[in-house]
């Protein structure tokens, strides 16, 4: 085996580097040692950030084309990246608190694994390093969201995430086994496009419903999204901001990449289809069930369900475009869901609070958390200028772009639910601003690093709506990769 | 060059303005209006430089064989809707914009340093710097326009700038009723604009001025001849497009809003309504002259409406005794004046015709000479105001021993505008003039009387402030003139205008950016001379001294000047449509149809929403058992579905 082949996963070494050094400085340091572990990690995470963006992708397929890392893998973990820096900005009050403290090199390691796994995801092109990058990333997080140990809620929620979790993979493995089958005995993305063809059979039909079914599981898809609400509410809040934005951010490309290239050819009239219908449920049931929630973390689950259902109408416009508009999605609701996630956690640590009562009369107390949180929840519903308005349009008319009829009735749909969701949005807005009541959250100063954190959302959410430069380096990255794609 | 220097022309404003706007509030009032002034000064030098480059530099991007070309500095993607309709920010440099930006920076730096003496008394000061910052980012992004839709977003933007500083006295309700008026005026010619252009880029698929100009044989073609209610949809689009210029050109009968603008400080009004804002309508149309040229019938409909409203503005500031009102009519008169020197212009050689251009090259120079007059104008208007303490005429009369530089600034920037060699006004006059009469007698004709009229009532106003009869006032009071801060810009603007006449202008703009060598044509000036000469020793008969003739005369036909001097009752036909048809009628059933058909809806929705919402929750049983099933049942309804409609 020729082993300079390793030299293409620089994303990944690079990860798994940070992983080694955080997991040997946390079992050889001393007391003293273990104070710098936050920000240790949080710095050689950032300058691992910066290394990934700055180092150009080889293009090369390795491991006999099992893996890839090109311009668009490459853009995509840049982009994670920026959410699990802004996780780890945000956390770093909470991992010192005293239950947690003694623990918080687990909490790194663990989610540097699940970073890693990730990575093998989005730049798998075999299924079974697929399944391994997925595995990967979904058990250690099981660890992570059970990490209040003391809670019962923590547990409860780890148990729904792992059972559902296991479920999912027999169901995925189930399709993939079917898809096996099909393809005359070959499980490479490459081997798949071009083995399948001719009728279409029951069986295949059954196997790409499975695979949807056993994806959609992390991307948290209704019907397959029942875990989740239970999952965000109990988990500590920096897993559920991780679960809810870098899960499904790598999870949504790697679904892209697999059903673009092994089925996009041949059988996307079905698996189309298929998704155009979970969408729509997606889209709709997350938005029903976050108007009526008063729980902000529960509120914030039904949230990220639908705006799953936005980020995957890049995946049914399944082109060179639909990708970009997709991963300008992601980037963008990384930098808002945070952005919120943020606020809801420094109120909880602060004040004990996650009722949306709670927040009513906020501005008076803390009038820049209810800035950002106002911010978060416009860019979310799609404002003007905000970036999650110029994320929508693009996402929107990348779907309008394949001039299909079906195609125009999604995106109306989706609009639709765009105007319920700014209901439920402003209701938050509503509580913080126009509520007459007192306010029921002491006045309290944010801690420093979760302070960097905002700022880092609100510039991501105020500047790059209005600056084209990511959507570019996205756009950019997908015409410079991904053979597959034809529409340019 | 560069970019550095034109991205700084852009960002040093739009910082100023956060700068200002977030920490005026902290500052004191004179490190605000330094920083202010610093800051258009740098401004201005920069602006200066990018177009001394532009014009001497000889480098091949900019001028290649003696024609000047139009170069992108840089432009990039900001918004794609398609792959080939993109809209983007970028810097376009030719010569009407290097002009501009001259123009721009230098009004705005004069009055930048005027209204630290005029509005030091007023109360927020640090905003009103703020705001200023905010117009000369937005008038200097509009003119630098690489693309329609840039202009259009800055184009917005400085309506906005226009709103905050008319209303910049926001606790006079005159001031706020008159912001509103401009905004809701200028707001709904640009609905036209706004539908000009997507008609425009439907067709063609491109909003890039560059690609839309050198090629309007292409752009007329890509129509296919299309046409709607009998008239051709390129020259639909290009007479909406015009609509939105109508608004911010004050040009009738959307030219309500300019004189009720003078409720904003003077020094506002000399920058916005006199000098830069309200020539967007006439730059536009000089932006898109190729266009015009190719659909005549909206040439024509450019030059018709530019003919009413000069004669007509003329007309009523014969009969205004407000001076800002006086002046603000004549803004609209000579803007109008502009439009008809453009819409007289040919875009290529006409055969009789000895120079095809002429109306666009003495429209521009007019433009750029009726700024820097016309700002002198309002300047010394603002002076006047702040010694009387009022707008009008009737509380003056026998300045000129009280105000020497008032009197002598006021006094040139009325011989540049009535026309007099070898004032600034009389060249790019005579220009336009002898264009107009190139096109047809009539136009040239027409807008004789109108410069005729010009002269008249400038020289009824300088008479009636500056002569006439002393105030008895101000025995009490004495008139004196106004601090340096204020005399500065007025004697700078003054001799601008006392020479400006003799900038070889056709070297630098002309309709294709080859230079011509302008002389005068006698004839034209021989009349317009004599024309203007008639009509301020008319006005020197009747107003020099306190007589009875200008009541005489007033008499002669009373209806007329009560007529004139209510504006031919625009303003009250307009409330009568608004009022009376649009809201009384029209709005009350739309009203019903609202509330019982539209809320109704919506309220249904809401219910359906919560409904469903609530009927939908056992879903979330919070028992993993059923969690499991709903996952199973779903992937195999997923299968079962598309099996049926598949096979």
């Amino acid at each position: 085996m020729d082993y300079s082949q390793f030299g293409s996963m620089i994303p990944e070494l690079i990860v798994l580097g940070i992983f080694m050094l955080v997991f040997l400085f946390d079992t050889f340091s001393n007391e003293g040692g273990k104070r710098i572990l936050t920000p240790l990690t949080t710095v050689l995470f950032a300058l691992g950030t910066v290394a990934i963006w700055l180092v150009p992708a080889s293009g090369e397929e390795v491991f006999g084309g099992m893996y890839v890392n090109d311009t668009a893998t490459n853009a995509i973990k840049a982009i994670l990246n920026i959410g699990v820096f802004i996780v780890f900005l945000q956390s770093a009050k909470w991992v010192e608190s005293d239950e947690v403290a003694i623990r918080k090199g687990e909490f790194y390691e663990l989610l540097l694994v699940t970073l890693f796994g990730m990575y093998l995801m989005v730049s798998a092109r075999h299924f079974l390093l697929f399944v391994i990058g997925l595995e990967s990333a979904s058990l250690p997080l099981a660890a992570l969201v059970a990490f209040n140990k003391k809670h019962y809620e923590s547990h409860e929620a780890a148990i729904k995430y792992i059972m559902t979790a296991v479920f999912s993979s027999a169901i995925l493995l189930v399709g993939l086994s079917f898809v096996y089958a099909f393809s005359g005995g070959s499980l490479y993305f490459s081997d798949i496009a071009l083995g399948v063809g001719g009728e279409t059979s029951g069986l295949l039909i059954v196997a790409l419903a499975f695979v949807i079914a056993g994806i959609g599981f992390k991307l948290s898809l209704v019907p397959f999204h029942l875990w989740t609400a239970d999952t965000y509410q109990g988990a500590p809040t920096a897993i559920t901001s991780y679960l809810s934005v870098i899960s499904k951010g790598a999870t949504a490309f790697a679904f892209f990449v697999i059903f673009v290239q092994c089925f996009g050819a041949v059988y996307s009239e079905i698996w189309e289809w298929m998704l155009y219908a979970v969408i729509i449920a997606t889209i709709t049931v997350g938005n029903l069930f976050a108007i009526r929630q008063k729980n902000m973390k529960r509120f914030m689950a039904f949230s990220s369900i639908s705006q799953a259902g936005y980020i995957m109408l890049g995946a049914i416009a399944a082109d060179g475009l639909g990708l970009a508009s997709m991963m300008f999605y992601i980037f963008v609701y990384v930098v808002s869901n945070l952005g919120a996630f943020a606020v809801i956690s420094t109120i909880e640590e602060n004040a004990g609070k996650i009722s949306m009562d709670d927040y009513n009369g906020l501005h008076k107390t803390n009038p820049w958390l209810s800035f950002a949180m106002t911010l978060a929840m416009f860019s979310l519903a799609g404002i003007p200028p905000f970036a999650g308005f110029f994320s929508k349009i693009l996402i929107f008319t990348s779907v309008t772009g394949t001039n299909s009829w079906p195609l125009y009735v999604l995106v109306l749909i989706a609009l639709i639910n765009t105007i319920v969701s700014l209901y439920y949005y402003l209701l938050v807005v509503k509580a913080m601003w126009i509520s007459p009541e007192e306010p029921k959250i002491a006045a309290f100063k944010t801690a420093p690093c979760q302070r960097v954190g905002l700022w880092l959302c609100i510039a991501g959410i105020v500047f790059f709506g209005l600056v084209p430069y990511i959507y570019q380096y996205c756009y950019d990255a997908v015409k410079d990769s991904l053979a597959f794609l034809t529409i340019f | 060059m560069g970019i550095t220097l034109p991205i700084l022309i852009l960002a040093i404003p739009v910082t100023m303005f956060l700068i200002l706007g977030i920490g005026g509030v902290k500052m004191s009032r004179k490190l605000a209006g330094v920083l202010g002034i610093i800051a258009n000064g740098t401004l201005a030098v920069i602006a200066y430089t990018v177009a001394f480059t532009y014009f001497f530099s000889g480098d091949p991007n900019f001028i290649v064989d003696g024609v000047r070309q139009q170069f992108q500095v840089f432009d990039v993607t900001w918004l794609a809707f398609t792959q080939t309709l993109v809209v983007n920010i970028g810097f376009l440099l030719d010569p009407i914009s290097a002009m501009m930006l001259v123009v721009i920076t230098t009004i705005s730096f004069m009055v930048h340093l005027y209204s630290w003496g005029y509005m030091e008394h007023e109360g927020g000061f640090q905003r009103y710097y703020a705001f200023l910052a905010l117009f000369t980012f937005s008038m200097l992004g509009l003119v630098v326009a690489t693309n329609i839709f840039q202009m259009y977003i800055f184009w917005e933007l400085v309506g906005v700038s226009s709103y905050l500083l008319i209303g910049f006295f926001y606790k006079l309700p005159s001031a706020v009723s008159a912001s509103k008026k401009a905004f809701i005026v200028t707001r709904f010619a640009d609905l036209g604009f706004l539908i000009g252009i997507l008609i425009l880029s439907y067709y063609t698929d491109t909003f890039n001025f560059v690609k839309l100009t050198n090629n309007p044989e292409s752009v007329l073609a890509t129509f296919s001849g299309a046409t709607f209610m009998g008239a051709s949809v390129m020259t639909w689009a290009m007479v909406l497009i015009f609509t939105g210029g109508m608004g911010k050109s004050a040009m009738m009968p959307l030219h309500i809003w300019l004189p009720d603008a003078m409720e904003g400080p003077t020094p506002v009004s000399a920058l916005i309504h006199a000098a830069t804002m309200v020539v967007a309508g006439v730059y536009l149309v000089a932006r898109m002259f190729p266009l015009y040229c190719i659909v005549d019938a909206s040439l024509t409909f450019v030059a018709v409406v530019g003919a009413i409203t000069a004669f007509y503005a003329a007309v009523v500031a014969c009969t205004q005794i407000d001076i800002k009102r006086v002046l603000a009519f004549s803004t609209i008169s000579q803007i109008a004046f502009m439009m008809v020197s453009l819409a007289c212009a040919y875009d290529k050689p006409v055969e009789g015709v000895h120079y095809a251009g002429l109306g666009y090259m003495a429209g521009m120079f007019h433009l750029f000479t009726h700024a820097m007059f016309k700002a002198l104008l309002f300047l010394g208007a603002g002076a006047l105001i702040h010694a009387v303490h009022s707008n009008n005429y009737t509380e003056m009369g026998g300045l000129r021993k009280y105000m020497p530089i008032t009197h002598w600034t006021f006094l040139i920037g009325c011989l540049a505008i009535a026309g007099i060699w070898p004032f600034a006004g009389f060249f790019s006059k005579d220009e336009m003039l002898a264009a107009m009469f190139s096109r047809h007698w009539f136009w040239g004709a027409w807008m004789t009387m109108v410069a005729g009229l010009t002269a008249f009532y400038m020289f009824r106003l300088y008479f009636m402030i500056f002569w006439w009869e002393e105030n008895p006032k101000y025995k009490e009071h004495t008139p004196h003139d106004a601090p340096w801060q204020m005399s500065v810009p007025l004697i700078f603007l003054a001799a601008v205008s006392c020479v400006a006449g003799f900038i070889p202008f056709g070297e630098f703009v002309t309709y294709n950016g080859e230079p011509y060598h302008i002389h005068i044509d006698g004839a034209t000036a021989a009349t317009s001379i004599t024309v203007a000469v008639l009509a301020i020793v008319l006005a020197t008969v009747m107003y020099r001294k306190k007589n009875s003739l200008p009541t005489k005369v007033k008499n002669i036909w009373p209806g007329l000047w009560t007529a004139a001097h209510h504006r031919f009752y625009w303003d009250e036909m307009y409330m009568f449509v608004t009022h009376k048809i649009i809201f009384g009628i029209i709005c009350k059933s739309i009203a019903w149809f609202d509330r019982h058909v539209i809320d109704a809806t919506m309220d249904m929705f809401a219910k359906v929403t919560q409904k469903t919402s609530y009927a939908i929750r056992g879903m979330q049983s919070g028992t993993i058992q059923t969690y499991v099933y709903w996952y199973f049942a779903g992937a195999v309804l997923l299968a079962a579905i598309t099996w049926i409609c598949l096979i």
